[in-house]
């Protein structure tokens, strides 16, 4: 992977810095979904959940993946995590994403849970809890499209697209084809008026 | 969306989407092992229900519990309220115990109206007097949905004691806010005065309707609010306003028969009718439970400085 670019240049009031572009994205979840296979031992019982809303569509690339690699499909699904945030009472309520658990269930497999940016791990604990209320996994890992760093509870990935250290003025802003059209991931300020934790959008894993 | 559900027609088009859409989120919990959420952990739900009432005080009981909200029931009978206490002072008391949502059933309509100008925490109306029943027109909106795939365009009659029921107030307002055609059909001894301007049609033909509706929802003759003659006998009302099964050929194929229940079988609707396989009487019961934790979840779940929902 490319050295971490120098975040800190990023100057109030500037556009976005592209930090990744698609070719790397592509090849950032190609190098995930192998060490998925090694870790794994090819991939056998595990399914691929991702977090509303972009982890959806990168779990189901990952999937992919490792179909074209182990030349059998790969059971991917979405996992909402609203209903056990603990930061549900901070802001007004939201509307629920979809839940869609493959056929194969999680009893006694191999979970990874697939996010776009991992931030203060608060979206993975929720996960955790509303997997606790679905079954029990043999084993869950966290694979990430980038991990901004700034952690607030105990909690690491598995797989990293790309780290890529911030400070917290900044926004960690993934846009994927699926959801936007195009695919990058892009280091912006927060603008100074926007109350810390509400900026970012779906940036705040 | 508002702090209270007071009224189906406080419901904006977008605020009965998302309270449809949650509860079909929802709706896929109820097939879990686990069929609890911890969302609304340490929050306080009081069911007040100063009229009878089995299928909406457990509905919101277990839409309440499976939220993993505190449910405190409290019914007139065998209350204070014998004694002759006032709903205000009963609404403080439940303010001082720490009442996060009310849900309030009451004879009297307006009831919830009043309650919410007392209390802190959000009012759920669960049937006010013959005004409203919005929880009632929300699961049937749902369930709707669910069977038909659609609610916009969909033919809906409402047929019976439009007179004396909340449930068709509320459907109508509700109907006709998400794009449907809702005709009220009943003798016009059992038609509001103001039915004119409630945004629907009205007729009197029930054989007529029939053939081009996509659902038929039945009221329940009420008789415990009927205080004069509205019809000759129960066996003439029946004749011309029942489902039966000769009735029931005239639906269309697809067309959904409906029921708020609690049902008078043999009266409103036949009891062939009521367990034939267009009947959504047991799924609206089943469906009850996800749209009231949908209500609960938007009206609790949030901060309460964010009650003006974006």
């Amino acid at each position: 992977m490319h050295a971490a670019h120098d975040a800190r240049d990023t100057n109030a009031g500037s556009p976005p810095k592209v930090v990744l572009e698609p070719a790397e994205i592509s090849r950032a979840l190609t190098r995930i979904a192998h060490e998925i296979l090694e870790r794994t031992s090819g991939a056998r019982d595990v399914v691929l959940l991702g977090i509303p809303t972009r982890g959806v569509p990168l779990a189901r690339r990952l999937a992919q993946r490792l179909e074209q690699v182990e030349g059998r499909p790969v059971p991917a699904g979405s996992l909402d995590v609203t209903m056990y945030r603990d930061d549900l009472r901070l802001r007004p309520a939201r509307a629920l994403r979809h839940t869609e658990i493959p056929p194969t269930g999680i009893e006694g497999m191999i979970v990874v849970l697939v996010d776009d940016v991992l931030y203060s791990g608060r979206t993975v604990r929720a996960a955790l809890d509303a997997l606790g209320d679905l079954g029990r996994p043999r084993a869950v890992q966290l694979a990430v499209l980038v991990d901004r760093g700034h952690r607030e509870l105990p909690i690491r990935a598995d797989y990293v697209g790309k780290n890529l250290p911030t400070s917290q003025r900044e926004i960690v802003r993934v846009l994927l084809d699926e959801v936007d059209g195009k695919d990058a991931v892009q280091l912006g300020v927060r603008p100074p008026a926007a109350p810390s934790g509400a900026a970012g959008g779906e940036a705040h894993s | 969306m508002n702090r209270h559900l007071i009224s189906a027609a406080d419901l904006s088009l977008d605020d009965a989407l998302l309270i449809l859409d949650t509860a079909d989120e929802l709706a896929a919990m109820a097939e879990r092992p686990v069929k609890k959420l911890p969302t609304l952990r340490g929050r306080t739900v009081v069911n007040l229900f100063y009229e009878d009432s089995t299928r909406t005080r457990i509905s919101f009981e277990a839409a309440a519990k499976r939220l993993s909200a505190d449910v405190i029931n409290f019914s007139a009978k065998g209350s204070s309220v014998a004694k002759g206490e006032s709903l205000k002072d009963t609404a403080l008391t439940l303010e001082a115990m720490g009442a996060d949502a009310v849900v309030i059933r009451h004879s009297a309509s307006g009831a919830p109206h009043r309650l919410a100008s007392w209390v802190q925490g959000s009012v759920v109306n669960a049937g006010d007097g013959m005004h409203e029943h919005p929880t009632q027109a929300l699961l049937d909106a749902f369930t709707m949905r669910r069977r038909l795939g659609r609610l916009e365009g969909l033919r809906v009659i409402i047929v019976g004691d439009v007179l004396h029921s909340r449930v068709a107030r509320s459907n109508v307002h509700l109907l006709s806010t998400l794009g449907a055609e809702v005709t009220v059909i009943a003798p016009p001894t059992l038609l509001p005065v103001a039915v004119g301007n409630w945004p629907c049609s009205v007729g009197y033909d029930l054989d007529a309707a029939l053939p081009k509706a996509d659902v038929v929802m039945m009221l329940r003759v009420q008789q415990e609010r009927m205080n004069a003659a509205y019809f000759p006998t129960v066996r003439e009302y029946s004749r011309r306003y029942g489902l039966d099964v000769g009735r029931m050929g005239l639906l269309p194929e697809h067309a959904i028969v409906m029921h708020p229940g609690p049902m008078n079988r043999g009266v409103e609707i036949a009891a062939e009718v009521a367990d034939s396989a267009r009947s959504t009487i047991v799924e609206q019961v089943a469906n009850g439970v996800s749209v009231r934790m949908a209500v609960l979840y938007l009206l609790l779940g949030g901060s309460n400085a964010g009650a003006e929902q974006s």
